[in-house]
This record gives structure tokens, sequence and C-alpha cells, in this order.
């Protein structure tokens, strides 16, 4: 995913896409492959969903109705908003290399056989919409996308769409609410978006990420996908690191990298003065992983051995200078903030444990405050709640609550913020 | 009040991307916003008359989205994020630099007409926390020493 961006920074031209080998996956599809190969391909490759839920993008694509009753127009869209706190790979591809993305989408749908795409990016990432802008014109203009592309039977047009805002949008049956211009409340599913999506046709929504790793699959196949990653899971994985290291940004790495040699070596360690307490690992709706814990693998099914997620795989650290009931205070506030308001448990349920936090961090918490806490993360799952707003913010809270009780307690007992005032407890004290 | 020429234009070249008018309202409310700043009562019946839809829809519409402005802003809009990665970063003392040099408190905008401070969620910067951005610019890691100079880039 990395191999066209410039050394300058400046995103990838067309010149530069095509002389590392850009839109050679499309040519291969279009010239040898039939759209059910390429689903295979991505099938059997193991490709997951970049985006967080790590769904199998391959089996979901298999699920699109293929063939000359199927109903048409059929749809692919990115889901470019990416607006979950600590979430920042998908605004270093989109600057960096917006023709992979293109070449992605292309492949999926033909795939798919779709007929018109959108890419939804999310507000405030004007320097990737004016990069995805310009290459997207390039690509038009070079044959790429339009009528019949590179003189095949393929026909795709790609639009670009910019969101007004709010977090939900990110959601996927919300975002295609949101391109209708409805009101961005999720929808129900069934059915789900591969039958009725957008304009109620058959429509595959996927990361931006997810649809960057595609290109290279068709074009060297699935055992060169496989055999780049560390763990089983195939592929490579842009990793990201945020908080007090020495050298914060994204980097492509091997699938099933370790979480100690992101944080140690490609991110070069912690700032002098501090010290690790705990990860964020992949956005706020993922669950805390302490600083003991940090060897273990990051890929989809490794996380759960330590009771988290990988979520996008960018990492926010939690220093012991930061109060972890405030950032977990702070992680509740955007959730609350974000709740759409369509379903009770969220509505209601986020802001009181926003408030409650609120209440702790201030020093005005009881020890009750607690088990209703412990109540409200219970009570959020995913099977009582419209979407997965809720239970994402439960996990952040459920892990604090975990790893971080003698803090929550602290603040309790003496009525105030001890990181506040600099009395807080050392890294280690507390944390599993 | 009605659209005017250019704004017409610049609408009907959003058609197409577009099964129907209807569907083009949020990428419509956008483009007016940027030729008006704040899209007022008029602003959302101008709109709507384009596209055949009611005050009451666009208002719906435009009341969910946190970057469509209701009421009327600056020149400039300085977004400061409040997320936990930037929270963590520096957030509170950014914050407070920036609400002493505009002298206007979180939503406020200055006497002069020049600025409108608001808050903003996770800009996706957050290894350059704490991030803000003024229009369509990201600025970050900021420290409190640079407000100055950022905001002076702003006439």
């Amino acid at each position: 995913m990395s191999r066209a961006m410039r050394a300058d920074g400046a995103p990838a031209t067309l010149e530069d896409y095509v002389a590392a080998g850009g839109y050679e996956g499309l040519r291969r599809a279009l010239a040898e492959l039939k759209p059910e190969d390429v689903t295979q391909a991505v099938k059997d490759s193991g490709l997951r969903g970049r985006g967080g839920a790590g769904y199998s993008t391959g089996g979901k694509w298999s699920t699109m109705p293929l063939g000359p009753d199927a109903p048409h127009p059929k749809y692919v869209v990115c889901n470019g908003d990416e607006m979950e706190p600590g979430s920042f790979k998908d605004r270093y591809l989109l600057s960096r290399n917006p023709h992979l993305l293109i070449e992605g989408m292309l492949c999926a749908a033909y795939a798919v056989q779709a007929d018109d795409g959108y890419i939804f990016l999310r507000a405030q990432y004007d320097e990737p919409y004016a990069n995805v802008e310009r290459a997207l014109a390039e690509a038009a203009a070079a044959g790429y996308l339009g009528e019949r592309i590179l003189g095949s039977d393929f026909s795709f047009e790609l639009f670009l769409h910019e969101s007004v805002g709010r977090y939900i949008c990110g959601e996927a049956s919300a975002m295609l609410n949101a391109l209708e211009s409805q009101r961005p409340n999720p929808r129900a599913r069934p059915p789900h978006m591969t039958g009725a999506g957008l304009y109620a046709r058959p429509t595959v929504v996927n990361n931006v990420e997810t649809f960057c790793a595609v290109p290279s699959i068709v074009r060297n196949g699935v055992d060169w996908w496989k055999g780049l990653s560390i763990t089983a899971e195939g592929g490579t994985k842009i990793y990201g690191v945020a908080g007090r290291v020495q050298r914060p940004g994204c980097v492509e790495l091997p699938m099933g990298t370790s979480m100690r040699e992101l944080i140690e070596v490609h991110a070069g360690g912690m700032q002098p003065g501090f010290e690790l307490r705990a990860v964020s690992p992949g956005g706020a709706s993922t669950a805390f992983v302490p600083a003991g814990q940090i060897d273990v693998a990051m890929d989809f099914s490794a996380m759960a051995t330590v009771q988290s997620r990988m979520g996008t795989g960018t990492i926010v650290l939690l220093d012991d200078h930061t109060c972890p009931v405030g950032m977990t205070l702070n992680m509740l506030q955007f959730f609350a903030q974000e709740s759409c308001g369509w379903c009770t448990p969220c509505r209601e349920g986020l802001q009181w444990t926003a408030h409650l936090l609120g209440e702790i961090e201030e020093g005005r918490g009881k020890v009750e405050d607690l088990d209703v806490l412990a109540e409200h993360v219970w009570f959020m799952a995913s099977d009582k709640c419209f979407c997965d707003l809720a239970p994402g913010a439960m996990q952040p809270l459920e892990a604090a609550l975990r790893l971080f009780r003698d803090d929550f307690v602290a603040h309790i007992e003496s009525g105030r913020c001890l990181y506040a005032t600099g009395e807080a407890p050392a890294a280690g004290g507390g944390a599993g | 009040m009605s659209l005017t020429d250019e704004e017409r234009r610049e609408l009907e070249e959003l058609l197409p991307h577009y099964p129907d008018r209807r569907a083009a309202a949020d990428s419509a409310l956008r483009a007016l916003q940027r030729r008006r700043r704040w899209l007022s009562d008029e602003s959302l019946a101008d709109l709507g008359e384009f596209l055949g839809m009611s005050v009451a829809e666009l208002d719906s519409l435009a009341t969910f989205a946190n970057m469509l402005f209701r009421q009327p802003v600056g020149r400039h809009v300085v977004l400061l994020c409040d997320s936990f990665a930037c929270w963590s970063l520096g957030y509170d003392g950014l914050r407070a630099e920036v609400e002493s040099q505009l002298g206007v408190a979180m939503g406020g905008t200055t006497p002069d007409g020049r600025f409108t401070l608001l808050p903003i969620v996770c800009l996706g910067a957050c290894d350059r926390g704490p991030a803000m951005m003024v229009d369509a610019d990201l600025h970050g890691p900021v420290a409190a020493g640079d407000v100055g100079a950022i905001l002076g880039g702003y006439a």
C-alpha cells in the first residue's frame, strides 16, 4: 500500500502510481479474470475489513447478486468517514496514495458488477479531498473510469461526496442514509446492504484501507498476500502510533506485528519523562490494553486474548502523567455527543455514563457510581442497541473499570483528581 | 432573496452526481454555505425552491450536521480538536491560549467578525496533536507559542 508513496510526502501522481505497478491489478482482472474469480481471490486471501469490525471482505462481496437478473444500478461505496477518535490511517492513505483507493474500488466494482461508486469522505479532510479529487480527474482522463474501461465491457463512474459531519455517518447503513441526504440514523437489518443498500439497490460498503489492500491481491495472488504477514491473517496493515512517543505517525507493517515493536521500534519508544501505562489499540471504541500485555500481536484474533480488539490499528498511548478517568470521560463524552438519538439505551445511557464519569473526575463521585457504570456496560450490549455506537462506547469503559479501578477509587475517596495536582501514583499501580 | 446565477450554476453542476435532486441536498447545503458563510432561513428557502424540498426538511438535515451553520459565523472558523488523543497532548492549554488571544470563549465570534471558535471531534491527526483547523487548513502539533502566528495568517 505504500510502494507508490513519495518520499517528499506529496500525493503520488498517476505517473508515480503506474510506475510502481499501479492499475496492474485492474488490468489483470479485466484481461484474465471473471468477476467471480476476483471475489474468490479476495475471499481466499482472508482479507478482513479494515474499518474496525474485521468482517470477511470477500465474504461480503459474495453476497452481492450477479448476472442479468440482478437489480441495477449496483453500488460500491467507500467508507471514508474516519472520525473514530484515535484513528488516522485512512487520512494517511488518502493523502499519500489516492489512486490506490480508486484501483481498489474498480476491482471491487468489477467483482460485483457494480455500475456506480461513491467515496464518502468525512468533513475536515480538506487536503485528502483535494488529492482524491485530483486523482479521480487523472484516472478518468487516462481511461480508468467511465465507459468501457481499458477497452473492456466494464464501465464504472466514481463520485466523491463530502459529509456534512457527525460520527454516526461512519456506521455503514447510516452512511447510506447520509449519501441519500436522509437524516443519518442507522438502518435496521435485514435487509443487508448487499441485498438492498444505497437507494435500495445492492451495495458493497468497505473502508478505505480495505479497498487499498485489494489491487495487490488481484495483481500478485493469494499466496503472495498470505506470505507477507507474521501471523496467519495475511497481508499488511497500516498501523499508527499517537501519544507521548518519539516518532508518532503511520507505518505499513506485516499483519501481526506486535504492539511492543510498533511502540518501541517504529515509534522510537516513550518520550523522556513518560512511562507507558496502557494502550488504546484501535480507536476510542476499543478496550485499553495494559502496558504489561504489549507483546500481543496486532491482528484481529490475537487481540481477543488481551480482552480487546485491533479496531483500526492506530494506537493512542496512555502515559503515566495522564488521568485514566479523565481519558475515559473524554471518550464517553464523545460518544454521548455523537449519539444519533434514535434508540433509548444509547441516547439516555451514554449521557448518564458521561455524567457519572464527570462527577467522579471532579471529585463528587460515590462508590455506588462504579456499580451503576458496570451495569451500563452490561446493558448497552449489541443485542440491546440499534447499532454498535453505544456497545463500542462501553468497551473502553469496561476496560477502565477493570484496569484502573484504583484510580477511580482514589478520585472518589480523595474528592479530586490526583493527576491534576501531580500527586498521581507512578505507572504500574493498579494496572493488570 | 433568491439564488444568484452563479449559485444556481454551481448547484446545477452537483446534480449529475446523484440520482435525483433531493439526494443532492447535503452537498447543496454545503455548497451554498461556502458562498454565504452560514445558512439562514432565507437560504434554506432559496435552496428548498431549487431542490423541491421544504425548509423544515432542510433544517432537519442542517441541524443534525455539525458543519452546517444555522447562525452567523466569522470570516474564519477555528476548530479545536477535543477528542482523547489531543486532550492528552495539551488541549486544555491550547484552548486557554486560543480563547485568550481571540478574547472569546469556545463557541463565540470575535466582535470584529474575524473568527468563530468551535470545538470539533477527532480530526484524524492524532499523531500531530494537539491539532486545530482554521478554515480548510490543518495545524498540528500546535504549541501555545504558535497560536499567535497561526491566527495572524488569517485576515
